[in-house]
């Protein structure tokens, strides 16, 4: 479902004198239906930019990503927002959104843009607020005044409100307590019971060991160590 | 897929100085272009010559047309181009004054668009202000008011209103939340995000407003020179930038 092969990425700084700093290199790995694959090294290693990249957040200089037989690497913007909507989700660390959009909206957007019907979006929305244990008081205000762990339920809720085929989580267990947590390593088990394929970071070494069926250290993509 | 509108190698000089040169682009159906740049960039007189504002010394503007598909816009004649204005197109201008009928009622002002593509029917006209102006969340008890005596958020709505009541399928847009307080943008912003989804529009906007990008646009363009510098996915041109002059851009943007 997520095939990588030989990427490398560096960082040009035109307005630093023109520095370039390679980030990585020959980076490969691929991700089958079901699988759920973590990223580890350390800070700094690049693990960001892999799922950055993945996402067609980022560019890439060399090598391919294949996603549901897409290489977004070299689709058009077009194919990638396609791919988006309909393929691949991703739950970052932080949500960014317009302000005073009411958080049921906000979480049954994904589904609205794929032309479901409000009121079965706005269904699903609220049957996953809920199981994230967000207030019902609060689905009518913007998220944008919530508490970080609120914040990332209400990410966390988008990402997986459509059941997408391809997932990338960026530390989806960071700031949440124990009640919440469990919920999302249950979304997250159900999601790969259904046929996705997920690429996480987890930092939380326990949610890390029970979702993950691989790891992969992005150390070994670091340019440096090539060298 | 037909491009709703594919812009060949669009110049625009301005005695000997260039305004905008050699742009060329596609647009989607449903799909959001942002362009930005700063003051001078040609980022105004590329949106004037391809709503036809402006006549452009070369290049091609071809727009998928409902009854005649691909056509240059260009090389049709006057009349033509101005019902396309009226009928498919719109254009939301950054100060309301110059999108509005400042002496005429607010649902004058989206009923005179209706008329103009040949609606007579008194009650169907004002029917449709009323809807429109709701959808704007602007209340049925101003409809007889003069855009005079709205706010200027209101009255961008409005602008807004007698934009869209036609059902274009192309919405040009220069700076529509310029000069608009920050928590008026936010409703303006989501307010347009709903109708482009809803209606499946797609549109142009011009802006310098990097953050209003973010949220609006699907796909960036920056210009600089009169040039396009540099293109792509907003979240990637904007979190990725390449060209020098991008990553000034997006660096000196100010941090809240």
């Amino acid at each position: 479902m997520i095939d990588v092969q030989n990427l490398g990425k560096s960082f040009t700084l035109h307005n630093q004198g023109g520095v370039t700093i390679p980030v990585l290199t020959g980076a490969g790995f691929s991700v089958r239906p079901g699988e759920c694959v973590a990223l580890t090294g350390e800070s700094g290693a690049g693990k960001s930019t892999v799922m950055r990249i993945l996402y067609g957040n980022y560019l890439a200089q060399a090598g391919a990503v294949r996603i549901g037989g897409l290489d977004i690497t070299r689709a058009e913007p077009r194919e990638i927002l396609a791919l988006r909507r309909e393929t691949l989700g991703y739950v970052s660390q932080f949500l960014r959104v317009v302000p005073r959009v009411p958080t049921l909206d906000v979480v049954a957007e994904p589904l609205l843009a794929l032309g479901v019907a409000e009121e079965e979006a706005r269904e699903r929305a609220r049957a996953l607020l809920t199981r994230l244990r967000i207030p019902e008081a609060l689905w009518s205000l913007s998220p944008t005044t919530f508490s970080g762990g609120e914040q990332q339920r209400v990410n966390i809720a988008r990402g997986f409100v459509h059941r997408y085929p391809a997932l990338l989580l960026d530390e989806p267990t960071a700031s949440l307590d124990a009640q919440n947590r469990e919920t999302v390593l249950s979304l997250i088990e159900e999601a790969k019971a259904s046929g996705a394929a997920i690429v996480g970071i987890f930092h939380d070494l326990e949610a890390r060991a029970r979702v993950a069926d691989r790891e992969i250290d992005v150390t070994g993509f670091s340019p440096g160590r090539a060298a | 897929m037909t491009p709703l509108l594919d812009v060949k190698s669009l110049t625009m000089t301005y005695g000997g100085r260039i305004g905008c040169t050699d742009v060329s682009f596609t647009l989607y159906p449903g799909e959001v272009l942002g362009i930005v740049g700063e003051s001078g960039s040609g980022k105004s007189t590329l949106l004037n010559c391809l709503a036809g504002h402006l006549p452009p010394d070369r290049g091609e503007v071809i727009f998928d047309t409902r009854a005649g598909g691909p056509r240059d816009v260009l090389a049709m004649s006057e009349p033509e181009r101005r019902m396309l204005g009226r009928t498919d197109w719109a254009f939301v201008h950054q100060n309301p004054r110059d999108g509005l009928r400042m002496r005429v009622s607010a649902g004058g002002n989206v009923g005179e668009r209706l008329m103009a593509v040949g609606a007579r029917h008194y009650g169907e006209i004002r029917g449709a202000a009323l809807d429109w102006l709701d959808r704007v969340e602007i209340h049925e008890s101003r409809i007889d008011d003069r855009p005079a005596a709205f706010s200027g958020g209101m009255q961008q709505r409005l602008q807004i209103a007698r934009n869209l009541v036609t059902g274009p399928r192309l919405v040009f847009m220069d700076e529509p939340t310029g000069g608009l307080d920050v928590s008026v943008q936010a409703r303006l912003l989501d307010l347009i995000r709903g109708l482009v989804r809803r209606m499946g529009l797609s549109a142009i906007v011009v802006t310098h407003d990097l953050a209003v990008v973010r949220l609006l646009a699907d796909r960036l363009m920056v210009m600089k020179d009169g040039r396009v510098i540099e293109t792509g996915l907003t979240d990637q041109v904007l979190d990725d930038p390449q060209a020098p002059y991008t990553q000034l851009l997006v660096s000196s943007v100010l941090q809240v």
